[in-house]
């Protein structure tokens, strides 16, 4: 019988890390804000029809990046627990806080337990009808949460993407100054990207009962 | 309440029923002794028609248990998404809880795979719903809806009439159903034009609703006293809207006038 080599639970994590982090920083990255009517969600996704943000609920929003059909999994778990709930209980019942916990968790024990961690990171976004009140949350491959206010930035290049979306961020922005705003800090100095290249959608408070609104490509220049 | 994860041959897809037994509870539940009809809720008539740019769908407001009147502000006419609204007589809660779990259907349909069911398709879904309420059916909880939309893509207004079994009938210019379905029905076969404004085809559904509850007990007309009103919504290409109480209020007066005028006794 052959004995496995012992590997120290720090270089196991350590190498799961790497993993994951690597399969993200692979793909393209995206940005979420608070803007004027809720939450602006901008990614860099030459796809039309593969989205990375979609809806979950009345206020609450979903985005990943990474690994696509990982996160796209994750969403359809979200979808599905959500309208459950809202289903058993009520549809105020349904909350992004519970949602996240409940990514977290799966997100976690997927990291320690399984062959290979999920190549994601996600975002369950979520308004009220007061402005302020916006809630981020960011989940990271090991199931790390973490709550944001104004704005987030997932994917590989993020620390230099959120320097320049701090730069320009301010309580308030109008949607295409979101828009703009996204645009050039996804892009960077040395590039710049069409309409074409981003994929964007928005939690929209004075739009009724189901708040996230998609906005196609063509329809981006009359923001 | 966790994530419900499936394994791939177990997945239950965009379908919310099959979720729903999936995690435990069967959306459509039989009695165990059959129910009489004196002491189940039951709703009563509603009424739709087309008209050029697309269906006006109406009910009245009363809900009885055998010959009482057991709610006077039920209601029975239902956005079920943005472009199609449906409209329920039979017992009042299984109705309810299916009109409930329709428009969870045909949401979580649209979440999951990212675009919305064809017309056809949500009164195929409405079909199966009615299927599966069978059983509690031939046990007297039977459910008779209507169902009318917009269909954005032959860019006409539709009308689906069922019965208990799940058969689905489309109908090309008007539909009932409900207690007072036969007076209303013959009101709107007289008057029907095609046509037809929405607000003449508002003012003919409202006639059709004064003259059922005019001749059916169980059908609610206009209550002047406590201010109800029978429930009105259009649904053309810019998607469902209800007419409010005080634009019902005035075709019911005037309805009402003339009628008086005609038949008080000397």
């Amino acid at each position: 019988m052959s004995m496995p080599f012992y590997v120290a639970p720090e270089q196991m994590m350590k190498d799961r890390a790497d993993y994951a982090r690597k399969g993200i920083a692979r793909g393209r990255s995206l940005v979420a804000m608070a803007y004027e009517h809720g939450i602006f969600i901008c990614a860099e996704n030459p796809s039309a029809t593969l989205h990375k943000v979609s809806e979950i609920y009345d206020r609450i929003a979903f985005a990943g990046v990474g690994k696509y059909n990982e996160f796209d999994q994750l969403r359809i778990a979200g979808v599905r627990h959500a309208d459950l709930k809202g289903f058993t209980y009520s549809r105020e019942d349904v909350e992004a806080r519970s949602l996240a916990n409940n990514y977290a968790q799966m997100l976690g024990q997927t990291f320690t337990h399984e062959m290979k961690p999920m190549e994601v990171e996600i975002l369950v976004a979520e308004i009220t009808d007061t402005p302020g009140e916006e809630q981020l949350f960011h989940i990271l491959y090991d199931g790390t949460v973490m709550d944001e206010r104004s704005f987030v930035v997932l994917g590989g290049d993020a620390e230099s993407i959120r320097q320049r979306v701090v730069a320009g961020f301010s309580d308030g922005l109008s949607a295409s100054a979101a828009l703009e705003l996204a645009r050039t800090a996804l892009a960077g100095e040395e590039r710049t990207l069409e309409n074409a290249d981003l994929e964007v959608a928005m939690l929209d408070r004075t739009k009724g009962r189901r708040t996230f609104v998609r906005i196609p490509d063509g329809d981006l220049s009359g923001l | 309440m966790s994530l419900p994860q499936f394994p791939s041959m177990a997945d239950p897809g965009s379908d919310f029923s099959a979720l729903l037994r999936k995690s435990g509870t069967e959306p459509f539940p039989v009695p165990a002794a059959p129910q009489s009809p004196d002491t189940i809720t039951h709703g009563t008539t509603c009424v739709a028609v087309r008209y050029v740019d697309g269906v006006v769908m109406a009910g009245d407001r009363r809900a009885t248990a055998g010959n009482l009147i057991s709610h006077r502000s039920i209601e029975k006419v239902f956005p079920a998404d943005r472009h199609s609204a449906v409209a329920i007589a039979g017992a009042a809660g299984p109705a309810v809880e299916m009109v409930r779990l329709f428009q969870l259907q045909l949401e979580h349909y649209e979440k999951v795979e990212g675009s919305p069911l064809s017309l056809e398709g949500k009164a195929n879904q409405l079909g199966q719903m009615l299927r599966s309420n069978l059983p509690a059916a031939m046990s007297g909880l039977a459910v008779v809806p209507i169902f009318a939309g917009y269909d954005l893509a032959r860019e006409t207004g539709r009308l689906f009439e069922y019965d208990i079994t799940g058969g689905r009938y489309e109908e090309s210019d008007y539909a009932a159903t409900g207690s007072g379905s036969l007076h209303a029905e013959t009101v709107i076969k007289v008057g029907y034009r095609r046509d037809m404004t929405a607000d003449a085809a508002a003012d003919l559904l409202a006639e059709s609703l004064f003259q059922a509850a005019d001749a059916d007990s169980a059908t609610g007309g206009a209550d002047t006293l406590r201010g109800i009103y029978p429930i009105m919504v259009t649904i053309g290409a810019d998607g469902f809207s209800r007419l409010d109480d005080d634009d019902v209020a005035g075709r019911f007066a005037e309805i009402a006038k003339r009628f008086s005028d005609n038949h008080r006794e000397a």
